[in-house]
């Protein structure tokens, strides 16, 4: 029997030898989260590249949304989470305590599965992040933070007529790429996304794909999905999570073709696990 | 599943969708039904209480000529205005009024004349002249409501009178005084036979009454019980004996306190009629109002006053004075201002619901002051900040706890703390406000808390995850988005407290205040009442006057309820469409 | 190809029913393809024309089968995404079957030179064809099996002595060369026999090739890479 089927009843991770050659963004390292007493990341390990799409896959429950929301320390705002272990992101410490989640967050965009838009304009979702972090100091600046941020999401053309319209009225997969514009608004250097295509029609996720793809040259983009077929078409290295475990992390390309665990490849071919 | 199956299914599902049918049309029919019911009752209860406080809104009111002569006026001769306000205006009004009857000069006469109308309205005549005083010498028109029992009575609300055209010619003895009249016809024979058909009634229901209390007596537990109602029914058989002589047709009709009254209008005056012939052409009687002249006359009018006077709180005189007032024009029925723009009084007529107005409204303002930020606040701080463990946990169970607590007790705090303790003013807006905003903070904090959870919290997510901190979160997009729900409950809390009596009472805004409160600040602190409080005051009031008024007052609160409530929509739309 | 055993079922059912039928499929027809090289060999050897004119009819079968297979991956591509090991298996199948297409062909085209062989006298050199013929027919089924049973030793040995046929192919050559050398009247037959002894070693390159893909298919990783050193490659996990 080859390698590929072999049972694979150790926890460790098998890392791929790494083709990217992008410079590490994100570096974790033995990263732990407990929920009260319910353990749901085990040591977590892996390195991140800059301009290129990282996508998390898995089971659900498997953490890859938890081990998502340590890289901007959403964690925190659930009262039982503890975090526990690394994460650097361009060598600083972030679950240090001086390091300041707001601050953090400002650096780590998100976006969530559901489009949540705030029940404000198109204009001021844009412009919300902007606003707080103060990045614009006058009108004039702040129109053109929000014309380039809807450019890059590619909604411009499709709102520019109507941007004190409420966001909540765009289509689902408009509403998805005004997210996308208010993470870009704050200028972030890694941009988090959780199952952002689970609530759209096919070409909205299309679209959405391709704006994914066409951010990689400037951000480092991380996106959980539940769409093997996505993952493949948007991202350069996949993870694969089973059961708060890290099973395998490699160029997508190997991961899809010829993983190396049987549990990754039981679970890319849909077979029982 | 074979096809051989699923024949019986379909047949056993068709069956039962029968009976499904039928229980959701039975369940629809029940909802239906409660909800007729409960419009039913609701328009029973708005029906009645309309139609009971129709009479309020309406008072007859008597506007007079006073001249204001310099030496009553101006008891002290310099026109300051404390000698203005030491003025006898009631003394003038009295002086006006009998100008207008002045063949009144009986103790009697002047008493029931003086009557008409209550002495408080003095005071607005004083008011008017200390703020112009330069009225002193002239002559002006006062406007004041009449009494209330006049006032019932001119409404036709407590006694039955009839005008019946006489037939016949009369002819007076006199103009003034004991005079006869008589009449070539048997003239009364008609107002003989009413009156004895009433006393004939009167009879019988007086010895019903004394048969009632007989049998009573027979089955009464004790001996003290049975020798009452026997001495009660015997009273009640010698009362009856008083109606013999009216009912007899031989001797003369003798009208008294307890028949009705026989009054003839004849010569552009009025004859009290004491006694008429068994002949009924001829009528012993008591000028009540001066006749022009002792000329024979065949245009009379026989006036009937059915309740007898000891069932009614005017004499025949009182009557007479309203309805001649009534036909010179100086009696008027108007709208009742006096019930908005009043104080309560001990005068029903004069008796308004300003002041518990104005005092709901100051009370309501520190309550909602007090229970709305301090409420809101608290909300926000347990949901959104709070850390959930045994002491918030704790907190929680008490909040919900305190939501169940009869109000008295709140009253029962205030009292204790607010009054006793710190010592504040009792029956003022500021402690009934405090303590109704005690009252109130569950609901408002139970409501915010649950319109703060209804916020989706993916909004939350996405204002952390563009790097809002938590203060700006929930200041910024949490609280916006439960703005409507947190208004709709603070003021379906604050509307409860609007409506609350119990806790008031503890604190001693049941007092009667003929003043209202100032809207303003100092108002806060003065003794005043509320709405509810003076609807529950009116209520317990002798006066039948006061009963309708008492209705008028539950339009107002009701009024001032629908308000709040529409209010709470209007907010709510703006809060909802507001992007 | 690997029993559904060994991989693991589908969580849909019908997905692991047609990977099945498609290894099925492309089985039956590598055992056609062999058996039309057996026969072709056995042709020769008896100098039997029947046989050799039922080659050539049987070939039309293996087309029609390739076609047939062609459709099933298409199919299972389109609908069912296959991916990793599944996908792989699908990538394999399609090529084996261009590849005992291809054989079929080479089968046929001996088949047809038996018959011209047949209207000569028989050559000396026949047994020479037959030992290489039996040769490569072994590696077609060794390559078979090991596409069967998924055991990639099979295939690696295949594709390492995958050379045997070709030394046997330059002997035969030279032979052949030397025979119509030395007598004029063997040119026609000799370069008859020349054809099917390179269609033979044509054979064998497509085994070779079955044997590559058997491997990338159970290992993910092409053999390729490895071949200069003859080493085995990290294959079974001992």
């Amino acid at each position: 029997m080859a390698d590929a089927a072999a049972p694979n009843s150790n926890k460790a991770t098998v890392y791929h030898p790494l083709q990217s050659t992008q410079p590490v963004k994100v570096a974790a390292s033995g990263v732990e989260v407990f929920y009260a007493d319910q353990q749901a990341l085990h040591g977590i390990t892996a390195n991140i590249h800059d301009r290129s799409v990282t996508a998390f896959i898995g089971p659900s429950g498997c953490g890859k949304s938890t081990f998502l929301r340590c890289i901007n320390r959403m964690n925190d705002t659930i009262d039982t989470a503890r975090v526990r272990g690394s994460i650097r992101i361009d060598d600083e410490e972030i679950n240090d305590r001086g390091v300041d989640p707001v601050l953090l967050r400002a650096r780590v965009g998100m976006v969530f599965q559901k489009p949540n838009p705030f029940p404000k304009s198109i204009y001021d979702n844009v412009a919300y992040g902007p606003r707080i972090h103060g990045l614009a100091s006058s009108k004039d600046e702040l129109d053109a933070v929000v014309e380039t941020s809807l450019r890059k999401a590619g909604l411009w053309d499709e709102v520019a007529d109507r941007l004190d319209q409420p966001g909540n009225s765009l289509s689902g997969g408009q509403q998805q790429r005004l997210v996308i514009a208010r993470a870009i608004a704050v200028n972030p250097e890694v941009i988090l996304m959780d199952e952002p295509c689970s609530a759209l029609d096919p070409i909205a996720t299309a679209r959405i794909e391709e704006l994914i793809d066409e951010l990689r040259e400037n951000y480092c983009l991380i996106i959980v999905t539940h769409s093997m077929a996505q993952a493949a078409r948007v991202s350069q290295m996949t993870a694969f999570f089973h059961l708060g475990h890290l099973v395998e992390y490699g160029p997508t390309e190997e991961i899809f073709t010829n993983p190396r665990d049987r549990r990754t490849q039981d679970y890319i071919t849909g077979r029982f696990g | 599943m074979t096809d051989a199956a699923r024949p019986p299914i379909a047949d056993a599902v068709r069956q039962r969708l029968a009976r499904r049918h039928r229980a959701e049309g039975r369940f629809q029919a029940f909802g239906i039904g409660a909800i007729a019911l409960a419009l039913l009752f609701l328009a029973v209860l708005l029906g009645s209480i309309v139609l009971q406080a129709g009479g309020a809104f309406t008072n007859y009111t008597l506007t007079l000529p006073v001249t204001l002569e310099r030496e009553s006026a101006d008891p002290r001769g310099d026109m300051s205005e404390e000698s203005l306000r030491r003025g006898s205006y009631n003394g003038l009004i009295q002086q006006s009024l009998q100008n207008e009857f002045p063949v009144a000069s009986s103790r009697t006469e002047l008493r029931e004349l003086f009557g008409l109308y209550s002495g408080l309205n003095a005071a607005s005549v004083m008011r008017r002249v200390v703020a112009e005083p330069a009225l002193v010498g002239t002559t002006i028109e006062v406007t004041l409501p009449v009494n209330h029992e006049i006032d019932l009575y001119l409404k036709g609300v407590t006694v039955e009178e009839v005008f019946v055209d006489g037939s016949g010619t009369l002819r007076p003895s006199g103009v003034e005084g004991e005079v006869t009249l008589v009449a070539a016809t048997p003239a009364f024979a008609g107002a003989i036979d009413r009156i004895r058909d009433q006393a004939i009634a009167e009879r019988d229901a007086t010895l019903d009454r004394a048969a009632r209390l007989e049998s009573q007596a027979q089955s009464a537990a004790s001996r003290d019980a049975r020798e009452a109602a026997l001495a009660a029914a015997a009273r009640a058989r010698q009362a009856a004996e008083r109606f013999e002589t009216i009912i007899d047709p031989e001797t003369p009709v003798e009208l008294g306190p307890r028949t009705a009254s026989l009054l003839v209008r004849i010569n552009g005056g009025v004859v009290a009629v004491s006694s008429l012939d068994p002949d009924a052409s001829t009528a012993q009687g008591r000028v009540l109002l001066t006749l022009e002249n002792a000329d024979p006359s065949d245009a009379w009018t026989e006036w009937v006053i059915e309740t007898p006077s000891a069932n009614r709180r005017i004499t025949d005189q009182q009557a007479v004075y309203a309805r001649a007032l009534e036909s010179r024009g100086m009696v008027e029925r108007r709208f009742n201002t006096n019930l908005f723009f009043n104080a309560d009084s001990r005068e029903p007529e004069l008796a308004g619901v300003l002041g518990a107005f104005i005092g709901s409204v100051l009370t309501m303002l520190v309550t909602m002051l007090l229970a709305v930020p301090i409420g809101v606040g608290t909300a926000i701080y347990l949901e959104e900040f709070a850390p959930k463990n045994r002491l918030t946990g704790f907190i929680e169970v008490n909040i919900n706890n305190l939501a169940a607590v009869p109000s008295i007790v709140f009253g029962l705090l205030g009292l204790a703390v607010f009054i006793n303790t710190f010592g504040l003013p009792r029956s003022a807006p500021l402690v009934g406000g405090m303590v109704l905003a005690l009252m109130t903070l569950p609901t408002v904090i139970i409501s915010a808390r649950a319109a703060l959870r209804a916020v989706p919290p993916s909004i939350r997510e996405a204002a952390l995850g563009v790097g809002a901190s938590r203060t700006q979160a929930v200041f910024q997009h949490v609280l916006p988005l439960a703005m409507p729900g947190i208004l709709t409950g603070s003021i379906i809390g604050l509307a409860q407290a609007l409506g609350e009596t119990a806790p008031l009472l503890m604190i001693g805004m049941v007092a009667f205040v003929a003043d209202a409160p100032s809207l303003g600040l100092s108002g806060l602190t003065q003794p005043s009442t509320v709405m509810p409080v003076q609807v529950f005051l009116w209520s317990g009031a002798s006066e039948r006057a006061f009963e309708m008024r008492t209705a008028a007052a539950i339009l107002v609160l009701l009024s001032l309820m629908i308000l709040f409530n529409a209010a709470a929509i209007v907010l709510r739309r703006r809060f909802e469409r507001r992007w | 190809m690997n029993s559904p055993a060994q991989q693991g079922h589908h969580i849909v059912k019908a997905f692991s029913e047609e990977l099945e039928q498609l290894s099925a499929a492309v089985a039956t027809m590598g055992g056609l393809a062999e058996s039309l090289i057996s026969d072709a060999i056995d042709a020769i050897v008896t100098r039997d024309s029947d046989l050799a004119l039922d080659v050539v009819e049987r070939d039309k079968r293996i087309d029609a089968l390739q076609r047939d297979i062609e459709r099933q991956i298409i199919r299972l591509l389109a609908l069912r995404q296959p991916l990793a090991w599944d996908l792989r298996v699908c990538i394999a199948a399609l090529k084996i079957t261009a590849d005992l297409e291809r054989i079929g062909d080479l089968a046929k085209n001996i088949a047809r030179r038996t018959r011209a062989l047949n209207e000569a006298e028989p050559l000396p050199l026949a047994k020479s064809v037959e030992r290489m013929g039996r040769l490569v027919q072994g590696h077609l089924h060794e390559v078979l099996d090991a596409y069967v049973s998924g055991e990639v030793a099979g295939a690696v040995g295949v594709w390492e002595r995958d050379d045997d046929v070709d030394e046997h192919y330059n002997a035969l050559f030279r032979e052949l060369l030397t025979c119509m050398a030395g007598d004029a009247q063997l040119i026609g037959p000799g370069t008859h026999l020349l054809f099917i002894a390179k269609n033979l070693e044509r054979v064998g390159d497509h085994a070779t090739n079955i044997a590559e893909l058997v491997h990338y298919a159970v290992t993910g990783t092409e053999l390729l890479a490895e071949r200069p050193k003859g080493a085995f490659p990290d294959g079974p996990a001992s």
